[in-house]
């Protein structure tokens, strides 16, 4: 079997896994359920912006979260502002794009090295954090939506059939809508990936100075790369602020911006799947492990199982020190270390009756 | 009277007080092949990486064709059509030898095209057999073969090749002259190279660098026999 069989294998098998998962979970869950697995899918969606800009571009965002939470704002000022949800949608993807096209320009073309570039991505999502959040009074407000500061803004109007006010999609309908918005973006990039921008994107993430000697120039590409990002991110956003009909500043907080990096570490720089796997995994044990704290016992061990952030904590260094990889790509490797072992044997009992 | 291919102008590189280059004049005929040699540190790579737009001169001009490229940007001046092959082997170590051409030559081609192309660059560079193979585990010699397949895929004008012979074994060092030689029946080549062997093979014009500067420039076997060349460089090489 060789690369392209076992990647389109890889491929088909996500297709068919994405929409078995689609087309049973509201016939076979409880809506809460479905509830909190439509989260998940937003969340991969996320996921899968930084891993493109991160994992492919080589551009290290710590602030991914800007664009998310951007998306997630757009998207409720202006349906306070308009009701109809065709377009606040676009604005939501449009706006946090227009952002990050404008913020790589300013990074890129002035030559920032990837160091400083973690740095003023976190703190630009820090500063948006800290803006929205002391904007508690009556005076701030945009049109008729109120940003309600750290209170944030509730009663967001949901999503409707486009240019159909009438037709609000329902809880189950948002399911539809996320798991197949995943399925569509990972397709999407994977095309991208595939596509001549793509390739070129991974060879400057490989050698920017190789790829400049060559004549591309790594400043458009990148720039090109982190504005799709920021879109994605946006796009996210907008389907989280209709999930929970609510957005605060903490979407643009500490806490948000590293759960994403997260994500991508465990699951796998360099691939699509694995930050959703990571993604998906990490969200699903965070809401177990909170399950447990109420009814927490009062001995030790209760007690550390019962902090989430602690045992996220745990398990995030234990990836950065045992498997820097990431999930998906270790086991990629030992996938073909134990292919190859078995053809070393294969060929070691071939050859004496070859020699016969 | 038509401009010189490549042309410098007191060209100079000054980190803090040390004049890695300081005022060179160089010239370079359409079609030229010229080797570059001195002793390690004269300047020849960062002669090099200021005609590349690597550097950026401190002094002075560098023009090709008579347009000045002296602040133009790397990507820019591979598009008008200098290509260089670097001393340390600069390629996508990551991804597969046939990956590394195809990017090199799909920025001026695509599709099938480019593809029949990459199987020809292949064939060119000998490594038709390694072309699904990770070049960051081949060998230092299959490495700078890749690399010059890199730079021959942007089809440029001017190739530089600093020291494309280091670390090849005999018949690898025969092997790079032959094309090198090959490649100059198209293009200009300017080499910089420490094997004399290989400067014999292929030199007809060399220029000595030291400290900075143009020391002398003569045809090669002029250079082999002055004595101000072998007092600063070659010394015991040149006698062996």
């Amino acid at each position: 079997m060789n690369g392209r069989t076992l990647n389109l294998l890889g491929l088909v098998l996500v297709g068919i896994i994405g929409l078995a998962v689609m087309w049973l979970t509201p016939r076979l869950a409880e809506l809460d359920t479905v509830l909190d697995l439509t989260v998940y899918m937003i969340m991969a969606i996320l996921a899968l912006s930084l891993a493109l800009i991160w994992g492919y571009g080589g551009i290290l965002c710590f602030g991914q979260s800007a664009f998310f939470g951007l998306g997630a704002y757009t998207y409720a000022i202006a349906m306070f502002n308009i009701g109809e949800s065709t377009v606040p949608f676009l604005l939501a993807i449009i706006l946090p794009a227009a952002f990050a096209a404008l913020l790589g320009y300013f990074m890129f073309y002035g030559r920032i090295s990837d160091v400083y570039l973690g740095v003023i991505t976190l703190t630009v999502t820090l500063i948006l954090f800290n803006s929205v959040n002391s904007t508690a009074g009556p005076e701030f407000h945009i049109g008729a939506a109120r940003l309600g500061g750290f209170n944030g803004i509730p009663g967001i109007p949901p999503l409707n059939w486009p240019f159909n006010k009438n037709a609000p999609i329902d809880l189950e309908g948002m399911f539809y809508l996320s798991t197949g918005a995943l399925l569509l973006t990972y397709f999407g990039l994977r095309l991208l990936l595939a596509s001549q921008f793509g390739r070129i994107i991974i060879g400057i993430r490989e050698n920017e100075r190789r790829a400049e000697l060559l004549g591309y120039d790594p400043r458009a590409y990148k720039l090109g790369t982190f504005t799709i990002g920021g879109a994605l991110a946006g796009f996210a956003g907008c389907l989280f602020a209709n999930w929970g009909n609510f957005v605060s500043p903490t979407i643009f907080g500490l806490a948000q911006s590293a759960q994403i990096i997260i994500w991508v570490i465990v699951g796998g720089r360099g691939t699509l799947i694995g930050p959703v796997i990571g993604c998906i995994g990490i969200q699903w044990l965070s809401a177990a492990l909170g399950a447990n704290q109420p009814s927490g016992g009062s001995d030790l061990w209760s007690k550390i199982f019962a902090n989430a952030p602690l045992i996220l904590g745990v398990i995030l260094i234990a990836f950065v020190l045992l498997v820097p990889k990431g999930l998906v790509p270790t086991l990629g490797d030992l996938g073909q270390m134990l292919l190859h072992a078995r053809r070393d044997r294969k060929q070691r009992s071939l050859s004496p009756q070859q020699a016969e | 009277m038509t401009a010189p291919l490549l042309q410098t102008h007191d060209l100079s590189m000054h980190f803090g007080g040390v004049k890695a280059v300081n005022n060179v004049n160089f010239t370079l005929a359409e079609g030229e092949l010229r080797c570059l040699i001195g002793p390690n540190g004269a300047g020849k790579s960062t002669f090099f990486k200021m005609l590349t737009g690597q550097l950026e001169p401190s002094y002075g001009e560098v023009l090709f064709r008579g347009k000045d490229i002296s602040h133009a940007h790397a990507h820019e001046i591979a598009r008008m059509g200098i290509g260089i092959k670097t001393q340390v082997p600069s390629v996508f170590d990551g991804l597969s030898v046939r990956d590394n051409i195809w990017l090199a030559s799909s920025r001026l081609h695509s599709g099938e095209r480019a593809r029949r192309l990459v199987d020809e660059m292949l064939e060119r560079i000998g490594l038709t057999h390694a072309a699904d193979r990770i070049v960051g585990q081949l060998a230092h010699g299959q490495r700078q073969w890749v690399e010059l397949g890199l730079v021959l895929s942007t089809d440029p004008e001017l190739i530089l090749l600093d020291e494309p012979a280091a670390g090849m074994t005999h018949e690898e060092v025969q092997k790079t002259a032959e094309l090198v030689r090959e490649i100059n029946r198209t293009k200009a080549l300017i080499v910089v190279e420490h094997d004399m062997q290989f400067i014999r093979m292929i030199a007809k014009q060399v220029t000595v660098f030291n400290r900075g500067s143009i020391l002398v420039e003569d045809a090669v076997e002029n250079i082999l026999r002055n004595p101000l060349v072998r007092d600063i460089y070659l010394g015991k090489q040149a006698a062996a």
